[in-house]
């Protein structure tokens, strides 16, 4: 950590630049994310879930456009801008438009307190763990809006099994996550991230520290699954029963919005869970002896690589996921919620309790 | 509570045999499966892989046995017309002119040997409206006509599907019939001008159609031993 620069100094520098009266840098904090989601979801979410589904199911994927269909996401795209964007004529015109914008907003919104590496973090909040966790709940009122703004039966229900799913899994995930916060004694994300960087690379983290930390871990990241409505929690958008779930009346831009919403929550959600269990920004590889590879592949650079890759990871796993398992129905999803994830996760939290009042 | 305890055991290694599948046929997806068709006796000893067929690309090829796409060899054609007559949809339209005397030698025989005694300008197959049925190949007397194992002749325009075949060209054909009317109209002026002068002449112009059939029946002969129904044309 020696070789890196302070906490912050980056993100403290670009929010203090202005041109005149004009806080530019400011815009640039706000824009790094939206660009780095745009770009994400444009690659590895849409091309890189097509091509790992069809890899999974021995298909080969996209192929036509561009070398092994790398562009296909690009044309895709100028598709769906050229798309007509309908607004149904007996829609609640006001929620139908501004479903996706909340829906986008909520999970971009939590972006700004995840730390992409020791110099970059849009807000250092002090209550950043808790201010992801809260914020992402925003999103539940996009998805209502936009179902009950369509003014559809396939939609209204997706809607509500959308906002029952996620209002019920946000208890065991909080109480996971607040196991990660006891272990750190602190809900900033980047003094979170702190407590698990060292030299030792991996064995640092909460997850290999902690004997009961991986029962949280598995409780977070099930929880996160629902919360993003992702397989096999896609009940809200059953394509074989809903036929689109919530967004079923949306067209155009409107729909390319809500997909990359759903991009930005999945990454978001393993990002929180590696900063949480998997130490974030610091790298993985121990120092051995003589040879410092974790002081090698550690600062400012390196840290935003190690988040995005323990992110990547974490989505290919919500993807492999998505590709093994059939989906829930309505009552085995608020069995599990209630039944087996909540009773572990308040255990979890006693067990973790224990073990940090002992050590 | 024990039953708890079993569905989440229960759960937890499913999930996780599942999951070992699917990431399976992940880390499989750099080999390609082999296109060892069904009865192949190795059909299962395959290599897992990806199975997909890029189809324009890459293709199973047909079976050489395969009947799809219709095709008439029209230099074995003896325009009988039979397989215009016994096609369900109406697919195959002919047109004929009778060959003169003298041009027997040029119309030439079929590969079995028969004469043949039409001119066939035009043998349109629509193969947008073929159905494979086969039976105009059936009742081919000179096998000519026949399905191809060509699969995918697919057009964007279906006047493309229209499909001509003949062994005259326009110009040629307009000459052929014009050199059949004039031959007929001169037959028929001798026929005229014969019964007119003398009622005797008549049995002395009757051996002169009469040697045709033997000439057939030779051929007739000749192909009987390669082709099947060539006789009774």
């Amino acid at each position: 950590m020696s070789s890196s620069p302070s906490l912050n100094t980056w993100s403290d520098a670009l929010s203090g630049f202005s041109i005149g009266w004009f806080p530019l840098g400011l815009v640039i904090v706000a824009v790094i994310p939206l660009v780095f989601i745009a770009l994400y979801a444009l690659t590895y979410g849409v091309y890189g879930e097509r091509k790992i589904s069809a890899f999974m199911q021995d298909r080969i994927g996209p192929m036509e456009v561009g070398f092994w269909g790398i562009l296909q996401t690009l044309a895709d795209i100028l598709k769906l801008l050229q798309k007509e964007d309908i607004v149904p004529t007996v829609a609640d015109k006001f929620l139908f438009v501004i479903g996706p914008g909340i829906l986008f907003v909520g999970s971009f919104l939590a972006f700004a307190v995840l730390p992409f590496g020791p110099a970059f973090i849009g807000a250092d909040l002090n209550v950043g763990l808790f201010y992801a966790v809260g914020i992402v709940a925003i999103e539940v009122v996009g998805i209502l809006a936009a179902g009950w703004g369509s003014n559809n039966k396939w939609a209204l229900y997706g809607a509500i099994r959308s906002v029952a799913q996620i209002v019920s899994y946000e208890i065991p995930a909080s109480i996971a996550l607040l196991c990660a916060a006891m272990l750190a004694g602190t809900l900033s994300m980047q003094q979170i991230t702190m407590m698990q960087a060292g030299p030792g690379g991996f064995l640092h983290w909460f997850l290999f520290t902690n004997p009961i930390a991986w029962l949280p871990f598995l409780i977070y990241f099930i929880s996160s699954l629902a919360e993003t409505n992702r397989a096999p929690f896609d009940i809200p958008e059953a394509e074989s029963e809903l036929v689109a779930g919530y967004f079923t009346e949306y067209s155009g831009m409107k729909f390319a919005v809500i997909f990359l919403a759903e991009y930005g929550s999945m990454f978001m959600v393993s990002a929180i869970i590696s900063i949480a269990f998997l130490g974030g920004w610091t790298s993985p590889l121990p120092n051995i002896g003589g040879l410092e590879l974790n002081t090698m592949t550690s600062g400012p650079v390196w840290g935003a690589f190690w988040i995005i890759m323990k992110g990547f990871f974490f989505i290919f796993v919500q993807m492999w996921l998505r590709w093994t398992l059939p989906r829930l129905r309505v009552d085995q999803l608020m069995y599990l919620c209630w039944k087996v994830l909540t009773p572990f996760s308040l255990v979890s939290f006693v067990l973790t309790a224990i073990w940090v009042i002992n050590h | 509570m024990s039953e708890y305890f079993s569905n989440i055991k229960t759960s937890a290694t499913t999930i996780a045999t599942g999951m070992g599948i699917t990431l399976k046929h992940f880390f499989n997806a750099v080999k390609r499966k082999g296109d060892a068709g069904i009865d192949d006796a190795d059909y299962f000893r395959q290599v897992d892989g990806l199975c997909t067929l890029q189809y324009p690309k890459e293709a199973i090829p047909t079976p050489a046995h395969g009947r799809y796409r219709l095709y008439v060899n029209i230099d074995d054609c003896i325009g009988c017309m039979q397989c215009e007559r016994a096609c369900p949809v109406e697919c195959i339209t002919i047109e004929t002119i009778k060959a003169t005397s003298d041009d027997l030698a040029v119309c030439g025989k079929t590969s079995g040997g028969q004469q043949k005694r039409m001119w066939v300008p035009r043998f349109d197959i629509d193969t947008a409206k073929c159905m494979t049925c086969g039976i105009c190949v059936s009742v081919c007397p000179t096998d000519c006509l026949y399905h191809t194992p060509v699969a995918d002749f697919s057009e964007f325009d279906v006047k493309n599907m229209l499909y001509h075949f003949g062994n005259l060209s326009r110009i040629e054909a307009e000459a052929k019939k014009k050199k059949l009317a004039e031959q007929q109209a001169q037959a028929a002026k001798e026929k005229a001008a014969a019964g007119g002068a003398a009622k005797p002449g008549a049995p002395a112009a009757k051996p002169a159609p009469k040697p045709a059939p033997p000439v057939g029946g030779q051929a007739g002969a000749a192909t009987g031993a390669n082709t099947v129904s060539g006789i009774d044309f």
